[in-house]
């Protein structure tokens, strides 16, 4: 019997699922090699980043304060990738709209709690929105590759924040480190526990995951990005503000990220520095692909991807195997949930054992 | 005036300029072999740093320095077998699997640089490539210097460029790839393989951007770093369209940027007390996004670019 691919035309709910999860399971296992090649036991390493991650009070709020930006970047990848817009920017539209909340909360504006959170906020989302909509306006209006100036833009901004902290926003307080003044306490999130580093930016994010699952499922808006993600051309035809749409999409993505960096400065740092996101937009795009573009699914994948991460930081001190496993552990969930991808858009069958799709 | 003609009037910034050049030669060349033949590379990065990585590992281990260059270059070529699987044999996202791979390319260079080195606290060093002086050419009054004193690697760079740009144009090959990435039924029509082609034009492309990586660790500088790529990949990606996808336009590019960054370092030596670093850091990222958007519209760029391929299929 020779097996051969159909088209598969709809994924159930549980097969997205499934796949999802053993692409994480896959990308685990295949780990196990470069940890055995580092002398560990993969199993004693799985064990120890498992107790790191999840074992104490303490650590699940170091991995749920550590999803909180993954939520917001996931969600950021998700809706611009729904739509077809290749979003790889969200590291500086992050910094962009930490930018913002220091320069609105750290003394410009002097407004209650109440008031100057939500200020900040705003800023930051219009801050990381506007690094989005200026790309997808290129695009529309040169066919210049959003792919590549996003990616570029990253570097841009990184060096304008350095340029900043550095000068004219440079703390004099702060022993000569390259890092802003602080913001005021106004403008900071409380924790959610006190002693423990959860803060209300995770909140935000669960809001902006069911807001954005509201939006994709029972929106117009949402109709019409799940109509130009799948084919422009016909979207057009059928009467879709098309470039209109993608400004909305390129708005949203970029505000998120946005999001992502006021809720690092206002729940965790207090102050901008350079070293702000360890890349927590570029692990968004794999929170997205690993969730399926599903936004309630972001949440979960951005609390495995934080698990691996604080997991392994956990194990590599325990063990000392290096804590870059943690970053192959993304790279391979990338990956592999991309060959999973591949199984849901088809499946495989035996000739003549026709299955009806 | 005076800075600025200090700074072209001497051989050492020409010299500088074309070393500076010579990774992005690699790198562009490698992103447009792929690019011709319909796949878009953003592994490229990520490739980089495996091929420093991992030639530079191998002359610490022993293989000598040319032995280290097949290392890098194999390494490149294995990245490039993976996101052919994925991307040709599958049909995936070019821009994920991209991405993807420089993930992956990138954390498994740090993490087996790491695990072969753990306790070290300055970098180990090698004895990288020397500068090879062409007889007679190399004695020429300022132009000998500055242009006839480069290592191994960058002859071997722009001999790839002649190389690649004659295979291109003037072979049945260069006419197949070059088919591939515009117009692949046309290709199946003549009972090539497209899929065949592809995947040997991502490998062998692979292959030479990992050269650009290999370039930095063991012809510039004699160590390596993390964080020592930091975006040249992505340059090279924004200098293919600058250079419309020909191998000529692409060392132009290239050694255009070299010379900006030559520049900018002996400017900064100069006026930096007045203008923050940064701002000379963030032109070529901006020029290449300037360039991006001047060029894209008429930008002849491969057809098929980013479309996959399944047998049998007609347009």
């Amino acid at each position: 019997m020779t097996l051969r691919l159909e088209p598969r035309a709809n994924a159930s709910l549980g097969l997205r699922l499934s796949v999802s999860i053993a692409s994480g399971l896959a990308a685990l296992l295949i780990v196990a090699i470069p940890v055995l090649a580092a002398a560990g036991n993969p199993f004693t390493a799985y064990i120890l980043m498992a107790q790191g991650a999840f074992g104490s009070m303490f650590a699940l709020s170091e991995t749920l304060n550590r999803a909180t930006p993954l939520i917001l970047t996931g969600l950021a990848a998700t809706i611009a990738f729904r739509a077809r817009l290749w979003n790889i920017g969200a590291e500086g539209q992050l910094y962009m709209g930490a930018l913002a909340a220091v320069l609105v909360g750290s003394g410009l504006l002097q407004l209650p709690p109440a008031l100057m959170v939500p200020a900040i906020m705003l800023a930051g989302f219009v801050a990381g929105g506007l690094m989005m909509i200026v790309p997808t306006l290129l695009k529309q209006r040169f066919g210049a590759d959003e792919v590549v100036i996003t990616l570029l833009l990253n570097f841009v901004v990184i060096l304008l924040i350095q340029m900043l902290i550095e000068g004219p926003l440079k703390d004099p307080l702060a022993m000569g480190w390259p890092q802003s003044v602080p913001l005021l306490a106004e403008a900071r999130f409380d924790k959610l526990i006190p002693r423990l580093r959860m803060h209300w930016g995770l909140v935000v994010g669960l809001v902006a995951a069911l807001v954005l699952w509201f939006m994709v499922r029972k929106s117009v808006l949402g109709f019409e990005i799940k109509a130009v993600g799948e084919n422009k051309a016909a979207a057009r035809f059928a009467g879709i503000p098309v470039d209109a749409t993608m400004l909305k999409v390129a708005l949203i993505s970029g505000g998120l990220a946005g999001l992502a960096g006021v809720s690092e400065v206002a729940g965790v740092k207090f102050y901008l520095s350079a070293d702000l996101s360890p890349g927590f937009g570029y692990s968004g795009i794999v929170v997205a692909m690993l969730a399926g573009l599903s936004p309630i699914g972001s949440v979960l994948a951005a609390v495995f991807i934080a698990a691996v991460f604080v997991g392994a930081d956990s194990m590599s001190r325990a063990t000392g195997i290096s804590s870059y496993i943690a970053d192959l552990v993304v790279a391979l969930s990338l990956l592999c949930i991309l060959v999973g991808s591949f199984f849901l858009r088809f499946r495989i069958a035996g000739i003549g054992r026709r299955v009806e799709v | 005036m005076d800075v600025l003609l200090d700074i072209f009037g001497s051989a050492n910034f020409w010299a500088a300029a074309i070393r500076i050049a010579t990774p992005l030669i690699f790198g562009v060349l490698g992103a447009l072999l792929c690019e011709r033949a319909g796949v878009l590379n953003l592994g490229i990065e990520g490739i980089f740093v495996a091929g420093a990585m991992a030639g530079w590992l191998a002359v610490y281990l022993g293989a000598g320095l040319w032995g280290g260059v097949l290392v890098a270059a194999l390494a490149g070529a294995t990245f490039g077998l993976l996101h052919a699987f994925l991307t040709i044999i599958l049909g995936l996202s070019q821009h994920v699997s991209g991405i993807g791979i420089t993930l992956l390319a990138t954390s498994i260079s740090y993490f087996t640089y790491r695990t072969s080195l753990p306790s070290v606290t300055s970098p180990p060093r090698i004895a990288p490539f020397q500068p090879i002086a062409i007889p007679v050419l190399s004695d020429l009054p300022f132009l000998g210097p500055a242009l006839f004193q480069q290592t191994a690697l960058t002859w071997l760079a722009l001999f790839m460029v002649a190389l690649i740009a004659f295979v291109l144009y003037r072979t049945p090959l260069g006419l197949a790839i070059r088919a591939v990435g515009d117009n692949p039924a046309s290709v199946e029509a003549q009972g090539l393989s497209v899929r065949g082609l592809r995947i040997g034009a991502v490998v062998t492309g692979s292959a030479l951007m990992a050269l650009g990586g290999a370039f930095l660790t063991m012809s510039a500088f004699d160590a390596f770093f993390f964080g020592m790529i930091n975006g040249r990949g992505w340059i090279c990606i924004a200098l293919v369209v600058f250079a419309s996808w020909q191998p000529g336009k692409a060392l132009l590019g290239a050694l255009f940027f070299g010379a900006f960054d030559a520049f900018q370092i002996r400017l900064q030596a100069e006026i930096g007390q007045v203008v923050p670093g940064q701002i000379f850091l963030m032109l070529p990222y901006l020029l290449s996004i300037l360039a991006l958007v001047l060029v894209a519209r008429k930008a002849d760029y491969p057809r098929a670019l980013l479309q996959p391929w399944t047998k049998g299929q007609r347009h």
